[in-house]
């Protein structure tokens, strides 16, 4: 009988170990951008391009750079995805057809970003001829993050519950009204989940706008989504590999993960409110 | 003066039902009587919701399932491909066994139907909604709070909500699932008072397990069993001096 007590108590605590690592490590890892980059943070490093070939002055055009980059990947990304989830799930007949677009969304989940950045570059760049630019590293980040959000869709969708359908269709309301009346308002705060997590993978990604984006160095904020722009990840990789000072900057580069870390946070938490607003709305 | 018009008002013609291989009804032919409540008895899996929502194509949302013979509907078979569901579906209310109304205000559950159906005016919609709770006994109850979510209602107030829905669409038939076995014995009172009520616009056809509830307030009774409609006779009949052997042993509950 103590013996099992025993057995049960430190099956607990390992459950409780394993959490308590992960929060910790999460933890750590903030506390330790937070400490190196705050020193970087100021007013005019938001506020300002960069200066002397990049060791001094601010990331300015990298963020809008990076925001960019993001709206438009989600701009091109959610209305697609939700589009393809309500065919797989509402409209599509269940059958091998079906099952192998399943399979091929969830290999395109697995693919490295790399690879999508090799295929906008080939796709978009190249022989769409849209050059390095905003649009050319949207549609590739959209591409990227396209599976997250169709996943989360579906699941969002099939999460509505079968009888709102039977109502509204028993009231003659045809099918594409029930869906955009009735399912669709209810899947939205899963989709806005799902989309949370695109948006934070958009972001933070280097290698598909490396090739069909970002600029090395650019002064001169974009006027159009031809022109080619800065973004936060790319300028950290930069910075720690390729410039001629890679030490001296190091507090920049701390700087700007931890503007990057907050900027995707901070989307994060409107995502957030934003669902939990809507979920305060429509409960069922 | 001789009228040649039937006062059917749906007619089913030799109808076989399958759900993919498997089937659910086997050579039924029955006719309802408007503005007549008939109710539909038997023994669990015998076919009644199959039959009811055969008859607003409902069942047209489960995937693989075929339908033969004919449903007739102001002389038409509804299941001829030149057919729209949806429309035959605003003439053929339906109320489910579990209330589910929207996750929307009182107001905008009843006038959800009409809106999409093409009635703007808000006007009109205010008293198409005054019109619908009234009919189904629910006005006084909610007519300070129809801007609440339905959600917040009872379940039997639920349900009444469902059933002024469904009216506000202005159906011919009203076809009920169960409607009262998810209440409690006061809220179906109400729900029966009120079928009572509805039959002088409405031809109601509904399922029910209560035998007492089909007795009370039905002037028809088909009995299923195992997809096979056994006995359709007036419900006094029916129930006092059935024709088939095993309707009589189905109500006196000595098999089930
Ligand atoms: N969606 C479905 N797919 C396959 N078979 C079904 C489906 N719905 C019902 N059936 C089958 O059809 C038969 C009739 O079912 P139905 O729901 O019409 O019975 P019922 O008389 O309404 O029963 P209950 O009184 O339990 O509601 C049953 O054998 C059932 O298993
Ligand atoms: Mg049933």
């Amino acid at each position: 009988m103590k013996w099992r007590y025993f057995k049960q108590n430190l099956f607990f605590v390992t459950v409780r170990l394993s959490a308590f690592i992960i929060a910790l490590s999460i933890g750590a890892f903030l506390v330790y951008i937070f400490m190196n980059g705050i020193g970087a943070v100021n007013w005019d490093f938001l506020t300002l391009p960069p200066r002397d070939s990049m060791t001094k002055g601010g990331i300015m055009p990298a963020i809008l750079g990076t925001f960019y980059l993001t709206a438009g990947a989600i701009i091109i990304a959610l209305p697609l995805g939700v589009v393809s989830a309500i065919y797989l799930s509402e409209y599509a007949k269940q059958g091998p057809v079906i099952r192998l677009i399943r399979i091929g969304i969830n290999c395109l989940a697995g693919v490295p970003s790399v690879v999508f950045g090799l295929f906008g570059l080939g796709l978009f760049v190249v022989f769409l001829q849209f050059g390095s630019c905003i649009l050319s590293g949207a549609l590739t980040l959209g591409f990227l993050i396209l599976p997250t959000i169709i996943g989360a869709s579906e699941e969002a969708l099939k999460g509505v519950p079968q009888t709102f359908r039977e109502a509204s269709l028993g009231l003659g309301v045809s099918k594409w009204q029930t869906i955009l009346r009735i399912v669709l308002p209810n899947a939205l705060p899963g989709i806005l989940t799902g989309s949370i997590l695109g948006i934070g993978r958009a972001a933070g990604e280097t290698a598909p706008i490396m090739f069909t984006a970002a600029a090395f160095f650019t002064a001169k904020l974009p006027t159009s989504i031809f022109d080619e722009v800065m973004a936060l990840p790319y300028h950290v990789y930069v910075l720690a590999t390729a410039g001629t000072h890679i030490e001296e900057t190091r507090p920049i580069q701390y700087g700007t993960i931890l503007v990057l870390v907050a900027l995707v946070s901070g989307i994060d938490l409107i995502a957030i409110i934003m669902r939990s607003y809507i979920r305060k709305k429509k409960r069922w | 003066m001789v009228t040649l018009l039937s006062d059917n008002i749906i007619e089913i013609k030799k109808v076989n039902f399958y759900y993919g291989a498997s089937k659910a009804l086997t050579d039924v032919t029955m006719d309802f009587k408007k503005n007549k409540v008939t109710a539909l008895i038997g023994p669990s899996g015998c076919g009644k919701s199959t039959l009811l929502r055969l008859l607003n194509r409902m069942n047209d949302l489960i995937d693989g399932t075929r339908v033969e013979g004919e449903v007739v509907f102001e002389d038409r078979n509804i299941y001829d491909p030149d057919v729209d569901p949806v429309e035959i579906r605003r003439r053929i209310g339906m109320v489910f066994q579990k209330p589910n109304p929207f996750p929307k205000s009182i107001f905008n559950n009843i006038t959800y139907g009409p809106k999409l159906g093409g009635v703007k005016n808000r006007s009109e919609l205010e008293a198409l909604v005054e019109q619908s709770l009234k009919q189904a006994s629910l006005w006084n109850e909610v007519k300070d709070i129809l801007n609440q979510s339905a959600m917040m209602l009872s379940g039997g107030q639920q349900q009444r909500i469902c059933i002024a829905r469904a009216l506000a669409m202005k159906p011919d038939v009203l076809l009920m699932d169960e409607p009262t076995s998810a209440l409690d014995p006061v809220s179906t009172a109400k729900i029966e008072e009120l079928i009572e009520e509805l039959k002088k616009k409405y031809t109601i056809i509904i399922v029910t397990h209560n035998m007492q509830q089909a007795a009370r307030i039905s002037d028809y009774t088909g009995f299923f069993y195992l997809g096979k409609l056994i006995e359709y006779n007036p419900t006094e009949k029916l129930f006092t001096t059935p024709d088939v052997k095993q309707t009589e042993e189905y109500i006196t509950g000595r098999f089930g």
